[in-house]
């Protein structure tokens, strides 16, 4: 699904370089779900938004289902995004203006869907996360676990094979991210390789497989239930 | 993207910020409006002189002192070499087969009283024909008695307004005398109601026999003579006719300017019609003001809107219909904002013309097609930069904004 070699980042941050990834060698299969940990501006939203297509790395190369990603054009890409990958990020970015149905509906309606199919395939997303009484609430009439449930609708409306989370439960209670993270790990059993940024252990453990950056880096991968035990966690490990 | 989804999708955003959406509306109205209105204010000057010059009759023929090379009015400007005298009239009557009558005109100003009641009017010296030439109706009593040009008999025709201040309360003045200037004169007709014509008020006038006027005025020459030929299509003739005849009556030399109402008609159009265009272009700059108001809109829009932005990319909506979607939605502004300018502009223009009747106003149909099209262009235009701002924004920065 994603092949990553000595995938490279660099920002200009105040004329300084900031390297945000260096040398990131990375390889993820189809169904897999992979949790990325790290202290803050460690480079994990980064490694993400380069997943998806969003940032273009400066170095290495990036396979996506078999495409070398740099050599996409701009319109190539945003089909990418458009069909093969669902985003969901910690502020949920729902538009205010819009229902919850019309922010559901939003890529299908750029990507040319029909009216008819488009109001079916809100409803069956909408229903899947629980939320078929909210379809023509606003988002400032929902709660944040309402709301990042409606982001999650939108994420997976256009049947994306990758799952794309940025700290998906960050601005939420212990019980609405819950209900998120089952929300998550259900899409992730029936198939769609999910990728998950969080600095929160609890969030990791439910994980294949956990990556750890430190300034740009993998310091250390280690297996998803290993990770509520693993002391030190973003120091690299001994050697030995 | 279906047009109809665009569309819906354009407005829901217009719609989601109605006061700032009221704003740049508000400016694209006032200046479609403005040019609307104002041209057609410049229009309906136009049209009414126009129709001023046509109620004199078509086949008329204006003999004016001096030469003047230029079709401009001559005469206006005072200044005048030679002069044309009641001799010059009289021959124009007798040696031109072409003409039919021939008007001598002499004005002034003079005080009228009656009683203890006086006024200063403008005085016109004339003959009978000036009845017919210029298309005058006599109200009660009759007009100048048809006599020979050279008698100067005492007797007056008061224009309706004169007569209602020197005989208020519906006191008869016919047959009454009148005093004007140092002359004791007898009233003979009171003139219909006319008003302003040509810049004269008809009903503010007394008129006179020719001679009478020239006695009063103390003056040998005359001021102007309307001459109407028989048909319009002899009109050139009787021009050139008319031009050769003073040659030879003044020593061989050209000293008289003929007007015809087409020279007068088309100079006054072609001045007025150039004003509606000045006006209609000072209207216009009002409507690329508009467009800038539209552009700060969209631009604040764009930086309002920048997460928004970056989520469409994030979910996989291209450069191109970001583009659309605000270039879309620019143009619905400028569009509605010039239809309803439109509306306000013809509204403006019927409460005028409800006030002032007697002006014909109507926007020119040139002006609302351009005021339409300039809207809906401006918009377009000053859209174009907000629009490519947003096309343009780094999904994830737009993503990461506040």
């Amino acid at each position: 699904m994603i092949r990553l070699e000595k995938i490279c980042r660099t920002y200009q941050l105040g004329g300084q370089p900031v390297h945000a990834l260096v040398d990131v060698d990375e390889h993820v299969t189809p169904g897999e779900h992979v949790a990325i940990m790290g202290p803050s501006g460690s480079g994990k939203s980064t490694l993400l938004y380069t997943l998806g297509c969003l940032d273009r790395p400066d170095g290495g190369a990036y396979w996506l289902d078999g495409r070398e990603v740099a050599r996409l054009s701009d319109e190539e890409l945003t089909e990418i995004r458009r069909h093969l990958i669902g985003f969901v990020f910690q502020s949920f970015h729902l538009v205010p203006r819009l229902t919850a149905a019309g922010n559901v509906e939003l890529p299908m309606l750029f990507a040319g869907l029909p009216r008819g199919e488009r109001r079916t395939r809100v409803e069956a997303a909408l229903a899947a996360v629980g939320l078929t009484d909210r379809l023509d609430h606003r988002p400032d009439q929902l709660s944040g676990g309402e709301r990042q449930r409606v982001a999650l609708a939108r994420a997976t409306v256009m049947q994306p094979r990758l799952l794309l989370a940025d700290e998906p439960t960050g601005n939420l209670d212990t019980t609405s991210g819950r209900q998120i993270l089952d929300l998550l790990d259900q899409m992730n059993e029936a198939g769609t390789t999910l990728v998950v940024v969080t600095h929160d252990p609890n969030v990791a453990q439910r994980a294949d497989r956990v990556i750890i950056l430190v300034d740009g880096h993998v310091v250390r991968r280690l297996p998803g239930r290993d990770v509520l035990m693993a002391a030190n966690l973003f120091a690299p490990p001994e050697p030995g | 993207m279906t047009l109809t989804d665009l569309f819906r999708f354009a407005l829901g955003s217009l719609g989601g910020h109605r006061l700032r959406t009221a704003l740049s509306l508000l400016g694209m109205v006032i200046g479609v409006a403005a040019v609307v209105a104002l041209t057609a204010l410049g229009e309906g000057a136009r049209r009414y002189v126009i129709d001023q010059f046509a109620s004199i009759g078509t086949n008329l023929l204006i003999v004016v002192p001096g030469k003047t090379e230029t079709t401009g009015i001559p005469g206006m400007a005072g200044g005048t070499a030679n002069e044309i005298t009641l001799l010059d009239a009289q021959a124009l009557d007798r040696q031109i087969p072409e003409i039919d009558k021939v008007a001598p005109i002499v004005v002034g100003t003079e005080d009228v009283s009656f009683g203890a009641r006086r006024r200063q009017v403008a005085v016109v010296g004339t003959t009978y024909e000036f009845q017919e030439v210029r298309k005058i109706t006599v109200g009660r009593g009759e007009f100048l008695p048809k006599a020979e040009m050279q008698r100067g008999r005492s007797v007056a025709v008061l224009g309706l307004k004169v007569a209602r201040e020197l005989f208020p309360g519906g006191e008869e003045p016919v047959g009454r005398i009148v005093r004007i200037g140092g002359w004791r004169m007898r009233v003979i007709g009171v003139l219909a109601p006319r008003g302003v014509q040509l810049g004269m008020d008809v009903d503010d006038v007394v008129i006179v026999p020719v001679v009478t006027g020239m006695k009063m005025f103390d003056r040998r020459s005359l001021f102007r003579i309307f001459v109407q030929v028989k048909g319009t299509a002899d009109l050139e003739a009787a021009k050139q006719k008319v031009i050769r005849l003073f040659v030879a009556r003044h020593d061989n030399e050209e000293d008289i300017t003929v007007l015809t109402q087409d020279a007068v008609v088309s100079t006054f159009s072609q001045i007025l019609g150039a004003l509606t265009l000045v006006v209609g272009a000072i209207a216009a700059i009002s409507l690329s003001v508009a467009g800038i108001g539209i552009m700060n809109v969209m631009l604040v829009a764009v930086s309002e809107r920048t997460r928004e932005i970056g989520l469409l990319r994030a979910v996989g909506v291209g450069r191109r219909q970001v583009l659309t979607v605000f270039l879309t939605e620019a143009a619905l502004l400028s569009a509605a904002g010039g239809l309803l300018g439109l509306a306000v502009g013809w509204s403006a223009v019927g409460i005028l013309v409800e006030i002032f009747p007697a002006l014909p106003a109507s926007p020119p149909l040139w002006a609302v097609g351009a005021a339409l099209a300039l809207s809906f262009g401006v918009g377009l235009f000053f859209g174009w930069l907000p629009a490519r701002r947003a096309a343009g924004l780094d999904p994830v920065q737009a993503l990461a904004s506040r």
